[in-house]
This record gives structure tokens, C-alpha cells and sequence, in this order.
């Protein structure tokens, strides 16, 4: 692999997408969040959900701002990095791309408005209907994006015919059949990871001795609903592995290892492939598994990567990638499971120590599955930008400075990166919840200050 | 009106729409350093910060429609200023990237932080600097197409009397525009030691600008003759504008009317704005991209179009709010 303009472009389209996905995930979860919280403060009137609301809330702004700034940049890095791609792509999906700045200036409007707004209405409900709008803006956005990312894949609605573009269809190409599983999955997964990762930082505070109700209430929300999202976010992604088989089945075959196309096909976990013999050494075969995943019954036909040139295979390390993804989709359905069966038959053991540790792993590990999941469709639609009428090499920027723009932006992510961290840690040690019970006179205030 | 008209008149009209609030906003978080460098920062602080916490977030989206855009109507743009721009565009970012974090970072963590107040201070200034870069670009002289190629001619660029005019003009003019609307808010918050020090720099900041203006004419005329002679042909945009400046100094000078005397600032940089834009049509970017040539097939320019219309019957409602809650509610701007 060469290190030319063509490498340097994927490199920072990656870097860039990656460090606002982490951003754009707790953009699009945390209101869902907070939102529940406010309500569950108002129909309970207990306070402490309301304290908590505004405590996520707090910390939603600073991780907002990131996810505006590099939202712009990519916003931005996609003209400058794919013209050729974007000026193809714009004639067709530009309607989506264009109504994901609504969604923004709607959400960005009242979030303004909700943040300010804690004590100025006589009925709290007023200020809890304000999250609402957020809560739209921000899974629209997602919803719009993920459209056109959908297009990438399955690309429709238009016809190419040396290299004039005829027949558009913006609906069409919109909903295209990527769309309904993609940002299914998209939007079930950023809720997921919001709640456990907000689960992870309340069990990390009760692992820290403190233990007062306002801690309880919050691991109990946030853990019941990552149970929620996870049983979704698995339903959806098997899904989407059925889409996968029926629309694009070399991204499968790729992720599965899968090369002759066969029936009652095994699922592959792990192993190491022969990059030669493609064969699979030191994996753990799970019998008709794939052709269930790819259609629902053992005799489903799975297409092999065979059937395709070799030249136009996608990376096979993308295997991993699924498979990581996938475990940890496990994983937490698992905690979270078990947490909610601990506290239904054993309350005792609802504070169990090892029970908080798993939690705490699981808030980086549902992150990390965000960012394996991308990866993985994104390296796996490769050699393709826009799949079966655009190579990605066609599509790349002929300036020769990229290599210095990549230097330059990893930089300033570092820089924010860390900033944004060090400013959340001193934000939340500075003013501990108890400290701001207190001042607030609710109930639990001045327990346990840590 | 053709489609092309429709969109490029959409996107002027939202590009004015940032170039006023980001002034306000980049002005501001200027003001606000300098304030409190030269230890005058106390009293002009808190009628900033009340202004902008609310509202930094939507600047930044005006500026995100404007780009998506104008890669949605005209998508050719995407290939030539994609391509030439990728070092300018890419600093313009950086900069917007740390102006936009450091006044989170400063404003919702846990302690004001001079070197965070610093970064967004002056990177404020820096911002519009380099995107008027963009506009000059859009000029032509400084793109060359060389076969497959499209160059950027960055010593040119730097060299050039026009493009220098520009940076001078939209830096001046952040400063009073600010300074204005400013003025304007503080004598509302009836906050009177403030208003004393603002409308001091409004007044100050508004004889630079007219003279900038007349700087990029006279360096306008010297580098893209067929625009000066468009904007000769639209002369009486100019005398407009130039007629709002002179009330909005008189306001400024016996100290009344603020109201009107802001809203005068906001038709004198229109007038000037849409004056420049009309008379720089057909071209997007001379001499290589027209309107005409580049707009969107028909289809995908009347699905924006309705997009654009569903999108205002959402946003206009929630603006006003917006504006209801945080710009005309006496007892918030008080402080109460
Ligand atoms: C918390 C994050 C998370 C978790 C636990 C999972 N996924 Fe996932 N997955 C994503 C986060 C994600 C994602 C980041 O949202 C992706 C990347 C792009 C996309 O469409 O969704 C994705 C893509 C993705 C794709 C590719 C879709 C495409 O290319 O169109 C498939 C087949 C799956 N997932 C399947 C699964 C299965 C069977 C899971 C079992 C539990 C699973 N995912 C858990
Ligand atoms: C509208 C949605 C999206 C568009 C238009 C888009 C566009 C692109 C483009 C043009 C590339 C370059 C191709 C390449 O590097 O091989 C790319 C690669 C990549 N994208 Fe996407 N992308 C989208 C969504 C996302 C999202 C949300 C992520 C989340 C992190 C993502 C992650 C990546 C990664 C990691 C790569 C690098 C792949 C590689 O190195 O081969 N993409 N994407
Ligand atoms: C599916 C993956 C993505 C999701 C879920 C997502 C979601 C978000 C969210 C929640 C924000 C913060 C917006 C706000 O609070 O105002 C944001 C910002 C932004 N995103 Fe992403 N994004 C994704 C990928 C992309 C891609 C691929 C692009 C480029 C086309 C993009 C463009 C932007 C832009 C331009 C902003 C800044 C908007 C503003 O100023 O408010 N996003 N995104």
C-alpha cells in the first residue's frame, strides 16, 4: 500500500468520521436520556430524576460542541477531499444531506432554549416538552445521514450513462434498500451506547462508595433501558445481516469468510485465514448459523465471496471487526440482563461489586462496538464509494497536500479530544451531585461526598 | 424565477444571515478578551455572555446550511472549490473547531479559563479573515484549471491588493457590527456602564469600515473589471447602503434610537451584500462556474426547493422563540 493523496484522504475521512461518531452517538442518545429522566422526575415527583436530567444535560453541552465542530469539518472534508464523489453523489442524494441541516438548526434552537429554561416556566412540564424537539432533531439528523450513507451502499434512483447522470429520483435514492435497517440499527445502537455509557459512569461513582438513592435511581433507569436497546439493537442487527445476504452479499461473505456460496453455511467466529489457501485455521464453527443469519432457516443458499472477481473483494480483516462488534452486542445484552434479573429475585446483591464492574466495562466497550461497526461497513463497501458506479479511488481530491491537512487535524482531535475529557472529569468532580442536592434542598444532599 | 435564482438567492440570503450573527458573535467573544485584558472586562462581560450562551450554537448551523447548500443546487462547486480549496478550507476549520470548543469548554466547565477565553477571542477574528478568503477566491485569478487539475494559486492570493482589502473589511466589519448590536442589547439590559464602553467602540469601528469598503472598489476595479462595472450597474444598492451608515452613525451620535439605529446597520451591510452578490451573477466563480451551467437537474432543484419551504415552516416558529425567550424578554436580558 502506497502512501499517495488516495491513502492520505481515507485515512483522514476515517480519522474525522471516527472522532465525531463518538460525539454524534451521545448527540443522538443523551437527549433520549434525559428526556426519560425529566419525564420519570415529573410523574414520580422525585426530584432526584430531575437533578439528573440536568446533570446529563450539563455535560451533553460540552459534547456537543465537539460533535458541531467536527460535524462541520466533515461536512466540509467531503468536498474537499471526494470533489469528484460529492459533484456524482450531490446530483442524486443531496436532498437528504440538505434536510439534515433542518434537523440541526431545530434541534440546535431548542436545545438553546431547554438548557436556559430549568426555572423560568410555573409547570416543569413545560420545560420537559422543550427536550422533545432535541430529541427529533437529533435522531433526524442521524436518520438523514444515514440515508445518504445507505445510498453509498445500495445506490438507486438514478441512471448513469457515460457519466451523465438521467431518470433522478431523490425519494427513491433516499429510500433505498439500505435505509430501513441502517438506520434502525444506527439509531437503536447510539441509544444503547448513551444509556450504558451513562450506566457505566453511575456504577464507577457507586464502586466509589457513593450510595445514595439518587445513585440507585440512576443505575436502575439507565441499566433497565440499555436492556431495552440491547434486545433491539440485536433484533435489528440481525436484520441487517439479512439485508446484507440479499443486497450486498460480498460485504457478508467478506465479514464471514465465506467463499464458496453454499447451503446450510457454517458461522465462522475468530480463526486466522491463509491469505493464499483461504483457509481457516483455529476458528469455532457454529453449524448452519450463517444461512440462519442470512435468511432464518438452515437451507438458505448464502452467496460465497467466490461469485465475485477478486478484485473487487473487500478487505478480509473486516471479519474481526464483525465478530468483535457482535461479541460485544452480547456482552451487554448480557449485564444488562443479568442486572435487571439480580434486582428483580436477588435485591441484596444488586451493589455486587463484580456485577458494577462489568457495567463499567461495558460504557468504552459499547463505544468501541460503535466505531468496529463503522469500520466494518465502511471497509467493507471498499473497493467502492458508491457501490457498483464509483471506485473510491475515482473519487478522490487531486490536491497534494492532504499529508500535511492529516498531520494538522490529528493534532487538533488530540487536542480536543483531551480538552473536552479533562473539562467533563473537573466539571462533575468539582460540583458532586450531593453538593448540588444540598443546595437544592432535596432530600440525600451531603451524604458520602466523595 | 428559474430554479438557479431561487437557490443561489436561498443561499445569499442565509450566508447574510451568518455573516450578521457570527460578526455579532465573533465580536463579542473579541470584545470580551480585550475587555478583560485591559481590565475593562467586568462590566461588558456579563451582557455578552447573556446574549451568547444561548445562542453560539445556531451561528454555527447558518454556516452548515450555506455549505451544504450550495454542494446541493450547484454541485460543479464541490469539484472546483473542493479541489483548489483544501488548504484554505481546511485552516478555516481548524480555526472554527477551536473557536467553537473553547467557548463550550470555557463557558460550561467549571471555571473560566483565561487561555480557553484567549483561543476564542482571537480566533473569532482570524475566522472571518479567512473565510472572505473564500469569497475573494470566488473572483477568479487565483484558480487555474491545468488539464485534470484544478490550482490553487496561493502567491497570487497573498500578493494581491484586492484580496488584502477584503481580510480588512471583514475584520473591521465584525468589530462594528458587534459593537453595534451590542450597544444596542446593553442600553436594552439597561446595564448604562456597559453601554458607555460598547458605544464607544461602536462608534469608533464605524468610520474603518466605510473606509475598507471603499478600499475593496478601488482594489475591485483593479482586479475583476467586469464585476466593478456590474456593480457600477447597481450603484444604487451602494448609495442605499451607504445612506443606512450615515443614520446609523447619526443614531449612534446623539445616542437615541438604538433600536433603529442597529436595524440600520443590518440594511446598510444588506444592501451592501445583496449589491455585491447580484452583481457578481452569473458567475459562482469566474470564469468557470455560471449558475446557469451549474445548477442541479430540475428534479433534485425543485425536491430542495419544497425541502427548503418545509424547513422554514419549522424553523421560522422555533427562531422566534427563540428570539422571544432570550432577545426581546425584558426580564431575561436584565438579567432577572
Ligand atoms: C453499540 C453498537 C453496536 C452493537 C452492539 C451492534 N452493532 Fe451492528 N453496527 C453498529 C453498531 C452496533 C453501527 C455502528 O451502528 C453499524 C455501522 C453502520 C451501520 O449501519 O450500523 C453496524 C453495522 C452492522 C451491520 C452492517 C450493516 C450494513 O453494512 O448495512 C451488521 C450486519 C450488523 N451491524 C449486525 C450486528 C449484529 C448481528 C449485532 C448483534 C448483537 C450487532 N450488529 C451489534
Ligand atoms: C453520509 C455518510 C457517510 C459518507 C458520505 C461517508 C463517506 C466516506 C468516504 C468517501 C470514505 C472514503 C473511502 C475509503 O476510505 O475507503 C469513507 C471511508 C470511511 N468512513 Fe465513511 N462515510 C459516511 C459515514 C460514515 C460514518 C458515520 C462513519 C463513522 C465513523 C464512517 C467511517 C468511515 C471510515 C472509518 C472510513 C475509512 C475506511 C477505510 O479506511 O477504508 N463513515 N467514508
Ligand atoms: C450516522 C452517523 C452520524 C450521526 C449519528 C451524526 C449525528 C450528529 C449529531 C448528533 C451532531 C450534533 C448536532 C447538534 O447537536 O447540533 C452532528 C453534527 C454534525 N454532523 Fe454528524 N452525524 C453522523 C455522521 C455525519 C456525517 C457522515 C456527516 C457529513 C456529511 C455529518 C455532518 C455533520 C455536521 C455538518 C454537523 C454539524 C451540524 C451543526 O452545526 O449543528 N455527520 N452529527
Amino acid at each position: 500500500m502506497e502512501f499517495d493523496t488516495f491513502m492520505q484522504s481515507r485515512i483522514l475521512t476515517g480519522l474525522t468520521l471516527g472522532f465525531h461518531i463518538i460525539f454524534a452517538t451521545i448527540g443522538v442518545g443523551v437527549p433520549v436520556m434525559i428526556m426519560i429522566a425529566e419525564w420519570m422526575g415529573i410523574r414520580k415527583n422525585d426530584p432526584h430524576y430531575r437533578l439528573l436530567a440536568r446533570r446529563w444535560a450539563r455535560g451533553f453541552t460540552v459534547t456537543v460542541a465537539v460533535g458541531v465542530v467536527t460535524g462541520t469539518a466533515i461536512g466540509m472534508q467531503l468536498s474537499l477531499l471526494w470533489p469528484s464523489f460529492m459533484q456524482l453523489a450531490g446530483q442524486v442524494i443531496a436532498l437528504p444531506l440538505f434536510m439534515e441541516t433542518f434537523a440541526f438548526f431545530f434541534e440546535a434552537i431548542f436545545l438553546g432554549i431547554y438548557l436556559y429554561t430549568w426555572d423560568r416556566f410555573k409547570k416543569p412540564i413545560y420545560h420537559c416538552l422543550l427536550v422533545i424537539p432535541v430529541v427529533i432533531g437529533s435522531s433526524a439528523s442521524a436518520f438523514f445521514i444515514t440515508t445518504v450513507n445507505a445510498f453509498m451502499n445500495t445506490p438507486q434512483g438514478f441512471k448513469l450513462e457515460n457519466g451523465v447522470i438521467t431518470g433522478i429520483e431523490p425519494l427513491k435514492a433516499m429510500f433505498n434498500p439500505a435505509t430501513p435497517t441502517k438506520v434502525a440499527h444506527v439509531l437503536s445502537s447510539a441509544y444503547l451506547t448513551s444509556a450504558f455509557v451513562l450506566a457505566a459512569i453511575t456504577a464507577w461513582f457507586i464502586l466509589r462508595g457513593s450510595r445514595s438513592d439518587y445513585y440507585q435511581k440512576a443505575l436502575r433507569l439507565t441499566m433497565t433501558w440499555s436492556l431495552v436497546f440491547a434486545i433491539a439493537t440485536a433484533v435489528i442487527g440481525d436484520l441487517s445481516g439479512k439485508f446484507l445476504a440479499e443486497y450486498q452479499p460480498e460485504k457478508l461473505a467478506a465479514a464471514e469468510w465465506h467463499f464458496e456460496t453454499e447451503k446450510q453455511a457454517d458461522l465462522i467466529l475468530g480463526g486466522v485465514l491463509d491469505k493464499e489457501t483461504l483457509e481457516v485455521k483455529g476458528e469455532l464453527r457454529i453449524p448452519m448459523a450463517l444461512s440462519i443469519l442470512a435468511g432464518s432457516h438452515p437451507d438458505t443458499e448464502v452467496t460465497g465471496l467466490n461469485e465475485f472477481p477478486r478484485d473487487l473483494w473487500p478487505p478480509l480483516y473486516v471479519h474481526y471487526l464483525f465478530d468483535l462488534m457482535v461479541g460485544i452486542g452480547m456482552y451487554l445484552a448480557a449485564v444488562a440482563g443479568l442486572f435487571v434479573l439480580v434486582r428483580i429475585w436477588k435485591k441484596k446483591h444488586e451493589w455486587n461489586p463484580w456485577l458494577l464492574r462489568l457495567i463499567v466495562l461495558g460504557g468504552p466497550l459499547s463505544m468501541l462496538a460503535i466505531e468496529l461497526g463503522w469500520i466494518f461497513t465502511e471497509v467493507g463497501r471498499q473497493p467502492w464509494i458508491l457501490r457498483g458506479f464509483m471506485r473510491t479511488d475515482e473519487g478522490v481530491t487531486t490536491s497534494a497536500n492532504v499529508g500535511q491537512m492529516l498531520v494538522l487535524f490529528s493534532g487538533l482531535y488530540a487536542v480536543l479530544g483531551i480538552v473536552c475529557t479533562v473539562v467533563l472529569i473537573r466539571m462533575f468532580r468539582k460540583n458532586p451531585p450531593e453538593k448540588e442536592m444540598g443546595k437544592r434542598g432535596i432530600e440525600g444532599g451531603g451524604q458520602h461526598v466523595v | 424565477m428559474s430554479y438557479e435564482l431561487i437557490g443561489i438567492t436561498v443561499l445569499w440570503l442565509f450566508l447574510y444571515g451568518y455573516v450578521i450573527v457570527a460578526s455579532i458573535d465573533f465580536g463579542a467573544g473579541f470584545f470580551s478578551y480585550y475587555g478583560k485584558v485591559t481590565g475593562k472586562g467586568e462590566v461588558i462581560n456579563q451582557v455578552i455572555n447573556r446574549y451568547l450562551s444561548p445562542v453560539w450554537e445556531v451561528t454555527n448551523v447558518f454556516l452548515i446550511f450555506f455549505l451544504v447548500g450550495i454542494v446541493g443546487f450547484f454541485p460543479d462547486t464541490a469539484y472546483y472549490f473542493g479541489t483548489a480549496l483544501l488548504v484554505p478550507g481546511s485552516i478555516a476549520l481548524i480555526l472554527l473547531a477551536i473557536r467553537g470548543s473553547f467557548y463550550a469548554f470555557h463557558h460550561y466547565g467549571s471555571k473560566p479559563n483565561t487561555f480557553y477565553e484567549f483561543l476564542y477571542g482571537t480566533t473569532g477574528l482570524l475566522i472571518p479573515a479567512s473565510l472572505a478568503t473564500i469569497l475573494t477566491i470566488s473572483e477568479g485569478g487565483f484558480i487555474e484549471k491545468k488539464g485534470n487539475e484544478v490550482v490553487l494559486l496561493m502567491d497570487t492570493l497573498l500578493k494581491s491588493p484586492y484580496s488584502w482589502s477584503v481580510v480588512l473589511l471583514a475584520l473591521v466589519s465584525v468589530l462594528f457590527i458587534s459593537a453595534s448590536f451590542l450597544t444596542y442589547y446593553a442600553h436594552k439590559a439597561e446595564d448604562y456602564e456597559a453601554e458607555r464602553v460598547l458605544h464607544k467602540w461602536a462608534l469608533g469601528w464605524s468610520l474603518p469600515t466605510i473606509f475598507a469598503s471603499f478600499l475593496v472598489f478601488v482594489a475591485m476595479s483593479d482586479h475583476n473589471m467586469q464585476h466593478f462595472t456590474s456593480m457600477l450597474d447597481n450603484s444604487w444598492m451602494f448609495v442605499v447602503s451607504m445612506g443606512f451608515f450615515t443614520l446609523a452613525v447619526y443614531l449612534l451620535m446623539v445616542r437615541k434610537y438604538y433600536g433603529w439605529m442597529f436595524l440600520s446597520v443590518l440594511l446598510q451591510f444588506g444592501f451592501a451584500f445583496f449589491g455585491y452578490g447580484k452583481s457578481h451573477l452569473p458567475y459562482i466563480l469566474y470564469p468557470y462556474i455560471t449558475v446557469q451551467g451549474s445548477v442541479n437537474n430540475p428534479v433534485m432543484a425543485q425536491a430542495l426547493i419544497w425541502a427548503f419551504i418545509g424547513g422554514l415552516s419549522l424553523l421560522v416558529p422555533s427562531l422566534l422563540l427563540l428570539m422571544k425567550l432570550f432577545l426581546f424578554d425584558a426580564k431575561y436580558v436584565k438579567g432577572r
